[in-house]
């Protein structure tokens, strides 16, 4: 085993999992204070200037307050759920190309923890394991309204899943690979897949809002009807660690979203650069792209209202799935044609 | 060698899991760790290097197959008093059905070839996406959409059972 690529990847980990847990604790003050914006109000502001030290103020009164388990509860597994819910969050970010390789200490560093050949499918094993953070904690509240918003978020994390998977196969017949490198790679400078694929485009990203659980698909928390949803009984970190791991996901969804269809770390003229130059712009390029979906996602949240939850099924089921699958037949006849197989 | 290391732990905590699944009194965990049990399995075809492999059975598995159970077995909320009574006889003969089974395996399986090493038999990148597809699409392409057709078979008896009957109106 290469030593120095050991200490290489290692150092990747622990900053793309500072990097994660940073841009979701400022997703927090970020989504306040867009939302204040938005319906013309304030928004935090004691904390620090513009109130820029909110999130570190929320997590110290998470950790301070009391850690209550309920007497019926099933203790290991009431754990267990945020932990699986955090964990499945950061670990999809271990597949995600940041940009062009670096050059440092005479070795080239690939800004990627691992490439696998399966990238694409190892996202969307993960969202499926996500689902039992939910459902484990859900139902180890033993509460009603707990276990309606565990059901009701697994339902739809599955329902979602599917016009999901058939977008991406699009995408991956577009690239000719199931890894994310060359995914990013066959859309160099503005070839993005965005223009080739439109409808394609607009079903991953409502399935992307469904999937991370965010507005207007957030029925499993859905107050009015179901108290707190699945993390009713939740309290303190357990808690924040719930609704710390929606924004990791929502940053990751982002990330993967730029990935498939804004072409990742490529932009127009990114030929002109070379070296640690191109390294450097392409991940900036990367993380702009990042804060502008997250930015979007956000946007939605404040302005569209909640679904029905049939109005959700009728949409995943009847709507998305039928789309996709109708953009994935037009795309391989065109694909086919253009490979030249009705020409003889 | 580390991979022959990481092969027997990974055997070995699969075989406790799966056993567990057996031994649990509830019928939640039973679940729970026939989830582990397919983790595990999946750490087995990395090793044999077969990662498409190995993420389809997490996704098919583990993600989607396991949450149907877990759902009915929440809804059902079984308990020791709701637990229906097994008779003797059905316990004795299910011990003796799963024996019989247990040494066709035995049978079967006995003069495969194992190596030493740990790693797996011929190409190594058997399992790789590229040469599965090859040999799905070229060689084994009418099993493949017989199998296909099959499923879409099921899908559509599924959703006519699911289907309420609509009132027939003379």
């Amino acid at each position: 085993m290469d030593t120095a690529l050991l200490i290489e990847k290692l150092v990747l980990v622990v900053v793309l999992f500072l990097v994660s847990l940073g841009i979701a604790a400022y997703s927090t003050y970020f989504e306040r204070k867009l939302a204040a914006w938005i319906q013309d109000r304030v928004g935090p502001d004691r904390a620090g200037p513009f109130g820029i030290l909110q999130p570190i103020a929320d997590g110290v009164k998470m950790f301070m307050k009391e850690d209550f388990t309920p007497k019926n509860a099933d203790r290991w597994l009431f754990i267990l759920g945020p932990g699986i819910a955090m964990f499945t969050a950061l670990i999809t970010s271990s597949i995600v190309p940041w940009g062009t390789d670096l050059y440092l200490f005479g070795r080239t560093i690939v800004l990627q923890v691992a490439d696998f050949n399966i990238g694409i499918l190892f996202v969307f094993g993960t969202i499926s394991i996500g689902v039992y953070g939910i459902m484990i904690g859900g139902w180890a509240s033993n509460n009603k309204y707990s276990l309606y918003g565990a059901i009701r978020a697994s339902s739809q994390m599955i329902s979602y899943e599917l016009a999901m998977g058939i977008s991406a196969i699009t995408i991956i017949m577009m690239s000719g690979s199931l890894g994310l490198t060359d995914i990013v790679k066959s859309q160099h400078g503005m070839n993005w897949n965005i223009f080739y694929q439109p409808v394609c485009f607009l079903v991953f990203f409502i399935c992307a809002l469904a999937e991370t659980n965010r507005a207007p698909f957030d029925l499993p928390e859905c107050e009015s009807e179901l108290i707190g949803g699945y993390h009713t009984e939740y309290s303190s970190m357990k808690l924040g660690l719930f609704l710390f791991a929606e924004y990791v996901s929502m940053f990751v969804s982002a990330a993967i979203i730029s990935i498939l269809f804004f072409g990742g770390y490529n932009f127009p003229g990114m030929d002109h650069f070379s070296g640690n130059t191109l390294a450097l712009l392409s991940v900036l390029v990367f993380f702009a792209k990042i804060f502008f979906f997250i930015f979007v996602i956000m946007w939605i949240r404040w302005t569209i209202p909640r679904f029905r939850f049939d109005q959700l099924m009728h949409l995943g089921w009847k709507v998305l799935i039928p789309i996709a699958i109708i953009n994935l037949m037009l795309t391989g006849i065109v694909i086919a044609f253009h490979e030249g197989w009705f020409l003889n | 060698m580390t991979a022959e290391l990481i092969n027997w732990i990974l055997g070995g905590l699969s075989i406790g899991s799966a056993l567990m699944v057996v031994f649990s009194k509830h019928p939640i965990r039973s679940v729970l760790y026939l989830i582990v049990t397919f983790f595990l399995v999946s750490g087995l075809y990395i090793m044999m290097n077969a990662q498409f492999l190995a993420i389809v059975n997490i996704i098919v598995y583990a993600g989607a197959i396991m949450v149907l159970f877990l759902f009915v077995l929440m809804l059902l909320n079984l308990n020791k008093a709701t637990e229906p009574k097994t008779p003797l006889l059905v316990m004795l003969s299910s011990v003796g059905a799963a024996g019989i089974f247990v040494l066709v395996l035995i049978a079967a399986l006995k003069d495969s070839f194992i190596q030493k090493s740990g790693q797996v038999a011929g190409n190594l990148n058997a399992g790789m996406v590229e040469n599965l597809g090859e040999l799905l699409f070229k060689k084994y392409i009418v099993p493949f959409e017989i199998s296909s057709i099959l499923f879409i078979a099921s899908m559509v008896g599924a959703v006519l059972l699911a289907k309420r009957e609509k009132p027939i109106i003379d």
